[in-house]
């Protein structure tokens, strides 16, 4: 696949944690470190939304940071992607009952891949984001 | 500008959402140039109400909702949670059974103090030392993945026993993997702790004094590192740590001192991955042969809980400390009452006297000394929108007397 000229020289990934168990986050980190080494190819974690093209988000959006999510959200620059990462954040997952949630995350902001599994492998996360470039690319075309 | 400053001291709000922090804390600074004259931090960003929502389901699915209180340390709360219910119902776990639990216990520690060793130096901006313990971690994430078919929320402990057991073919998979860790033991130690930039930058920073420690009930390695001898696995064995000869690591007895600060941290925690590979090996020796689950029958399984009552008390030496799960069964499906207390919990207001009078520039790696795992304790913690609810002792005592009354009228 070609990469869209928005994005073709790197994809940097802003991580916002939504009240998840960790499990996703660690998942997300061993992604990024050299087993797999997405670096390679320009995806980087970086520490603030505003550097960011994609948001990862994690967690079943706890009460708490529904509002957090919102303002980080909006802080991203466009043209932006959002990956839920985690069964939690799509449907709840094994917290679907609990009071304090305001999620699924889809509920709170618009989500452009969904990522399954209670974690997912990195190997999940790594095909959820070349998924997120093949949407984007059909989105607005090839312009290589 | 003149000596005494008419300004307040400078507020410097960090989190909820901060590079620095892997998860939602709230901090609040209170600085002085680049001191830190005082700090408070509202932790609960991230509560989901795990305990109301195992109150309405029964114990068997609650070990599944265990696991998920905290992605690192899964298999603590499950076992801790397990042995809660199997001393309310009587029931009798297999000896392979509590082997089996013990390796995969182990092996999460061994994973978690890796994790916690790179992101240590993640935050002291060695980044190249990041990306090679989480190379090495993976290793023992392969372990735990051929052992319980998930690397993270094992899902392997179960009320009663253990769902998978380990057989022969596996052994030569887990030594292959300790001798790996054996092997790289020295040369982890030796970047750690003869790099001149991690001592200078670890060394008497985020000090907590034994009296501290004691008084602040931390637990685990952040309390061991400041010369406390607690260790639940050499206190009050459970699982197999009984037959094992289990002490606690202490940073004088590799370093012959002890200063309790976030370098001592960093002795303990890959010490005890040492310590472990130990452990492991001890284990696939001694571990006898039988049956994994004392019952196999879920069913039945459920039928012993619901029947049972009493209370019963599970606690397990994790990664970070101590984790204790208070369960009481009233001859219902699920359990009229579950608390759950993480190791953060108890380690968290050591943060306190660790970061006073430290710099700005320290804040990182002080915060991640003690290994912080908020998931885990954010069930409990209760903080108003932001504001600071501290009741005074004299508030606490007109609560409770209106209470009191309340109950009386």
């Amino acid at each position: 696949m070609k990469l869209n000229a928005l994005f073709n020289r790197s994809l940097w990934v802003y991580h916002f944690n939504s009240g998840s168990c960790n499990g996703c986050e660690i998942e997300i980190v061993a992604t990024l470190t050299p087993r797999y080494d997405p670096e390679r190819f320009g995806i980087k974690l970086v520490g603030s939304p505003r550097h960011a093209d994609v948001m990862l988000v994690t967690g079943p959006v706890v009460h708490r940071m529904k509002d957090r999510l919102l303002r980080v959200y909006q802080q991203i620059p466009d043209p932006k992607l959002v990956m839920c990462i985690g069964a939690c954040g799509i449907s709840g997952g094994v917290f679907y009952d609990s009071y304090n949630l305001d999620g699924p995350v889809d509920e709170v902001i618009p989500v452009d891949v969904y990522v399954p599994g209670c974690p997912p492998r990195p190997e999940a996360i790594i095909h959820g984001v070349v998924k997120a470039l093949e949407k984007l690319e059909r989105l607005q075309g090839v312009k290589a | 500008m003149s000596g005494e400053s008419k300004k307040a001291p400078y507020r410097v709000p960090i989190g909820p959402n901060h590079p620095a922090l892997k998860e939602p804390v709230m901090f609040t600074f209170e600085m002085e140039g680049e001191v830190v004259r005082d700090v408070d931090f509202a932790p609960g960003q991230a509560h989901r109400g795990i305990e109301w929502m195992g109150m309405r389901r029964n114990p068997v699915q609650i070990v599944h909702l265990t696991d998920r209180i905290c992605g690192i340390c899964g298999v603590v709360h499950s076992l801790s949670f397990s042995l809660a219910v199997e001393q309310i119902a009587g029931i009798e776990v297999p000896e392979r059974a509590d082997y089996i639990r013990t390796i995969v216990h182990e092996f999460e520690r061994i994973q978690s103090h890796l994790l916690w060793a790179g992101v240590a130096a993640h935050e002291l901006g060695f980044d190249s030392l990041l990306y090679l313990t989480w190379r090495v971690r993976e290793e023992a994430m392969d372990v735990i993945e051929n052992l319980t078919g998930n690397r993270v929320n094992y899902g392997i402990v179960q009320v009663g026993g253990v769902r998978r057991d380990i057989v022969p073919e596996q052994h030569a998979i887990i030594e292959k993997c300790l001798a790996t860790y054996e092997g790289l033991l020295d040369t982890l130690l030796s970047f750690f702790l003869d790099d001149r930039t991690i001592r200078m930058r670890c060394r008497d920073v985020g000090v907590l004094s034994r009296k501290d420690a004691v008084e602040l009930c931390t637990v685990g390695p952040t309390a061991r590192a400041s010369g406390v001898n607690v260790d639940l696995r050499q206190d009050y064995p459970y699982a197999a740590y009984g037959d094992l000869d289990v002490k606690a690591v202490l940073p004088d007895r590799y370093l012959g001192e002890t200063h309790g600060d976030v370098y001592d941290r960093i002795v303990v925690r890959l010490l005890e991955v040492g310590q472990s590979c130990q452990i492991i090996r001890q284990c696939l020796s001694e571990m006898p042969a039988g049956p994994i689950t004392a019952e196999e029958k879920l069913v039945k399984l459920l039928a012993t809980c619901k029947k049972a009552t009493g209370e019963g008390i599970g606690r397990v030496e994790a990664p970070r400390g101590e984790c204790l799960h208070y369960v009481r069964m009233e001859g219902k499906d699920s359990p009229a009452s579950w608390k759950v207390k993480a190791s953060s919990y108890s380690n968290l207001m050591s943060w306190i006297p660790m970061l006073r009078g430290s710099q700005i520039a320290d804040i990182p790696i002080i915060v991640a000394s003690i290994d912080p795992c908020l998931s885990c304790t954010d069930r409990v913690a209760i903080v108003q929108d932001n504001r600071r609810s501290i009741l005074t002792k004299d508030d606490l005592h007109r609560l409770s007397a209106e209470k009191t009354r309340r109950l009386q009228g």
